[in-house]
């Protein structure tokens, strides 16, 4: 529930910060589709948690405090958010706002970005996405078949 | 889901409108915002709550899983033909310039929207596949 409600609210995010594209995928992919998928595997799962093989926390909270430490560390090397003088709005920005309609007649930028300029990139996001559904088909997708194959043993 | 008949009615209701919208964030993504991801996300979503509220049995007499695995590994053909298309006309991979003898731009036009078809079309499969591989694991 609090990840749908997380999602819906950094979709209004960025809405707030003009990417609308990318709110649409959030409130589509987040808030509608994770939760349910979120839904399903709580219900796979049991109510108890395993209990694990005693350990020492050190070790783990130590690795976790330098890896964060590390990140936020890094931060500070982003350039500020809608800062002009980013490099970003001087390499290719500028061709794709001026030049893409021209080329492409396409008048959402975003969209003419997506499919055409990085076609290799979206390629391969779609190639994610079917091998996920692979592997989600390898993983949990047969079972059914086994347990009625156990169901005619019995 | 039987008894609770304001959901069923609602589905029923809303499930043709949601499909709808699908469809024309799908082919309208040139215009507005939009495209074949987040249209073949809602396609699938519009499934997915048509199953929830109806149960999978008739979710999957309506889509059943065998035209999903077509339909994941077609879209990923499409978006591929149509790089390979354009190089059989004589352009580069993904170069939709040459789909369109007379025009260029409108090469990139049929180019995208083929494109974003394939990719609607993965997308979509693959949430309902997902979405039927958790359910029917769970009875």
């Amino acid at each position: 529930m609090l990840f749908g409600i997380y999602s819906l609210v950094s979709a209004c995010l960025f809405v707030v910060m003009d990417a609308v594209d990318v709110a649409f995928t959030e409130a589509s992919v987040g808030a509608g589709v994770a939760t349910v998928f979120m839904l399903g595997t709580l219900g796979l799962t049991t109510h108890r948690e395993k209990t694990p093989v005693a350990h020492k926390p050190l070790l783990p909270l130590l690795v976790v405090i330098i890896t964060g430490a590390a990140l936020v560390y890094g931060t500070s090397d982003i350039p500020h958010y809608g800062n002009p003088a980013n490099s970003i709005h001087h390499h290719v920005a500028p061709r794709y706002i001026e030049d893409s309609f021209q080329e492409t007649h396409v008048p959402n930028i975003v969209s003419a970005v997506l499919a055409s300029y990085r076609g290799y990139d979206t390629l391969g996001e779609t190639t994610v996405v079917f091998t996920a559904a692979i592997g989600v088909l390898l993983l949990i997708g047969g079972a059914r078949r086994k347990r009625s194959d156990k169901d005619d043993q019995l | 889901m039987k008894q609770y008949s304001i959901p069923r009615l609602m589905t029923k209701l809303l499930l043709p409108f949601i499909l709808l919208f699908a469809l024309y964030v799908q082919f309208h993504g040139d215009y507005g915002p939009g495209g074949g991801f987040q249209a073949g996300v809602i396609f699938g979503a519009g499934f997915i709550l048509y199953a929830l509220i109806y149960g999978l049995d008739y979710a999957q007499q309506l889509l059943p899983a065998w035209l999903l695995q077509i339909g994941i590994s077609l879209g990923v053909l499409i978006y591929a033909g149509v790089g390979v298309a354009g190089m059989l006309l004589g352009g580069n991979y993904l170069d939709y310039g040459v789909l369109d003898t007379h025009d260029p731009a409108h090469g990139q036009h049929l180019g995208i929207l083929l494109v974003e078809l394939g990719v609607g079309v993965t997308v979509s499969s693959v949430m309902v596949t997902i979405f039927y591989a958790f359910a029917g694991r769970g009875r």
